[in-house]
């Protein structure tokens, strides 16, 4: 049954989306129209050192989707309502609408990848990582709802997230393919003008794209290009290959925002302790009902 | 990790390795906005201890001492590298009583042990301790209400506990906040992320990396990246963090970062969360950084002290891989399983159940 709401929901979703194709620029042109030039570093390349954040929905979906009124949702009485584990958050618990940032708003998938993407999508609440504060994976990382930092010199770069203290160190040199996979995969940046072009290999198959079940292989190459448009924006694009999930690349693209409040720092915010009930509670002395 | 990769791999790593360890290698260099240059993959693995041994009268070892101790560790590397014995009996019940991971019935084996292989130099001398200051090379006294705070964890599971209390404590294994923040994969083990960072039993390495408004240091466990403005004035303390508020600023070609604002969760060696850390960063050579921190917290010892060791380039070859500590702490769910069998066990009297 669940199943059955989950892919009405798509439905509909897609049907809206469709309706907004039309509407989204290409993301390649505003790059090329891009005549912006960023501030230097003393060593004569943009600068790009400061924190990020994206405003979007696109860790929601990554394509172009309604509000409704849960993530997991379960078959009502007259329309879908809440799933259970969700039901008390109420509004808080429900997911906005979004434009999609994949252009001309298509996943390529394979038959059977797409297939493994809807279950993932029906199975949320067991399967998306970031439920266990997993590691975001690549590019996950620069749209989730928390700002990340740049910290760039002459000879390195190295980018934190504040979303479960998440690292990837940005090599200057290319050290070859990555000794073992990981979460965060293996980066290597260069620059080609103004933008800094990050390719990122050696990743595991564990982390998503988004809390729709968008997914990849332990083949996948994310290929991100970080450009500034103005003192306070990068625009951000990423081609995803994965010869095994998806039949050709497909791109992402959005702006970032600098968090320009005189405070502004990435918070603590190490979820492993939150989710420790979720994962453990059940294994307490005397657990908690559930 | 630092351990051997096939040789191709090793080929290929060594690249990586140099593109980093050129920037330290610029020893004495200056970044293009002027600041002495720190930067780079620093391994900080030493087999020094903390504290001077009480067998050992002088703040230096001897080079027949530093010799025979570092021949001692490299026998025992290489007999743990040996292949068990197929033949041997299974460990005593409950293991053989002593301390540590799983009470010697096998915990970690060789090829995941990393802490060094030599006892470090500072101006020639081949260091007994850490600790500097006090001369003696010991940790100076605890104060009484240390003491008294320090006994209360011993007598009561608290939430977040210190790596030794927790498997003594009764009830220590009742809910998993009680648990040690390592075992959690919420912080790495030994003070290793610090302030004060401390060398620990693997996953030694550290990355600097600076910009004209901040340093960033990662420490490989748990991916904890210290993110240090260059300021004078610290945030406010109702933004305590878990490895502490941290500024930095420039004293000479020395960087000096402060740190306060502690949650009560870390409790360095039983300090409170107004312990203050101060950590200064001095090139040795074009190859090292002396690392110097000073502890302050009077409700905790009867005096400030201070401890030093170097930090150096990693080697060709030598990369930090990511410690995703969390991701595959599996046997987490089965230390408390475990705990709720024997729980069953205890019920029904089996012997051998009683903790």
């Amino acid at each position: 049954m669940l199943r059955a709401i989950g892919a009405t929901a798509l439905a509909l979703g897609a049907a809206f989306a469709a309706l907004f194709i039309t509407e989204r620029p290409v993301a390649g042109q505003a790059a090329q129209a891009n005549t912006y030039k960023a501030p230097r570093l003393a060593d004569g390349r943009p600068n790009l050192n400061g924190i990020w954040q994206a405003l979007n929905t696109a860790n929601y979906d990554l394509q172009a989707h309604v509000a409704r009124p849960a993530m997991a949702l379960r078959p009502g009485p007259v329309v879908p309502v809440p799933a259970r584990e969700v039901l008390y958050l109420g509004a808080v618990g429900s997911v906005p609408g979004g434009m999609g940032v994949v252009d001309g708003d298509d996943i390529p998938y394979k038959p059977e990848a797409l297939a493994k993407k809807k279950e993932n999508q029906e199975k949320w609440l067991e399967r998306d990582p970031e439920i266990k504060c997993y590691l975001p994976g690549v590019p996950r990382a620069t749209y989730m709802a928390y700002p990340f930092q740049i910290f760039q010199s002459q000879s390195q770069v190295f980018i934190a997230y504040e979303y479960a203290g998440a690292v990837r160190n940005i090599f200057t040199k290319d050290p070859g393919p990555a000794p073992v996979d990981s979460w965060m995969g293996q980066s290597v940046g260069r620059w080609e003008g103004e933008t800094f072009v990050v390719v990122a290999t050696g990743f595991n198959d564990q982390s998503w794209f988004d809390r729709s079940g968008n997914f990849h292989s332990d083949k996948l190459k994310v290929t991100e290009r970080y450009t500034a448009t103005s003192p306070n924006h990068l625009l951000y694009e990423a081609t995803i290959e994965d010869p095994e999930t998806f039949t050709r690349p497909w791109k992402i693209s959005m702006p970032l925002y600098r968090r320009i409040e005189p405070n502004a720092q990435l918070m603590d915010f190490k979820c492993v302790e939150f989710v420790e009930e979720l994962m453990y509670g059940e294994w307490r002395k005397t657990p908690l009902p559930r | 990790m630092r351990y051997q990769l096939p040789a191709g791999i090793a080929a290929a790593t060594a690249v990586a390795a140099f593109s980093i360890a050129t920037v330290a290698g610029q020893g004495g260099g200056k970044t293009p906005w002027g600041h002495p240059d720190i930067q780079g993959l620093y391994n900080t693995a030493w087999l020094t201890p903390l504290e001077r041994p009480a067998k050992v009268d002088a703040p230096s070892l001897t080079p027949q001492q530093a010799a025979a101790a570092e021949k001692a560790a490299a026998d025992q590397r290489q007999r743990r590298a040996l292949p068990s014995d197929p033949t041997r009996t299974a460990p005593p019940f409950g293991g053989d009583g002593s301390t540590g991971a799983s009470g010697n019935v096998g915990g970690y084996n060789n090829f995941w042990i990393d802490n060094g292989e030599e006892y470090f130099s500072v101006n020639g001398e081949r260091r007994a301790s850490i600790v500097v200051d006090p001369p003696d090379g010991r940790i100076p006294p605890t104060t009484p209400e240390a003491r008294k705070r320090q006994a209360a964890r011993f007598a009561a599971p608290t939430a977040d506990a210190a790596e030794n209390i927790a498997t003594v404590t009764r009830g220590a294994y009742d809910n998993p906040e009680v648990r040690p923040l390592a075992e959690r994969c919420i912080l790495g083990f030994g003070s290793v992320s610090g302030p004060p960072m401390h060398p620990v039993l693997y996953n030694n390495f550290k990355q600097i990396v600076q910009t004209p408004t901040h340093v960033m240091i990662l420490v490989e466990m748990n991916h904890d990246a210290r993110i240090i403005p260059f300021s004078k004035t610290h945030g406010p303390n109702t933004n305590r963090k878990w490895l502490g508020d941290s500024i930095a600023w420039w004293e000479g070609d020395t960087l000096v970062i402060e740190t306060t604002n502690f949650t009560t969760k870390t409790r360095y060696r039983g300090a409170t969360e107004d312990l203050k850390v101060t950590e200064r960063f001095t090139r040795m050579d074009d190859k090292a950084l002396l690392y110097r921190f000073t502890i302050d917290d009077p409700a905790t010892w009867t005096r400030p002290w201070s401890g030093e060791f170097p930090f150096v380039m990693a080697k060709a070859g030598e990369q930090l891989h990511e410690y995703a500590c969390h991701e595959g702490n599996h046997s987490f769910t089965g230390i408390l399983k475990g705990e709720r069998l024997l729980d069953g066990e205890r019920a029904k009297g089996i012997k051998g159940s009683a903790r």
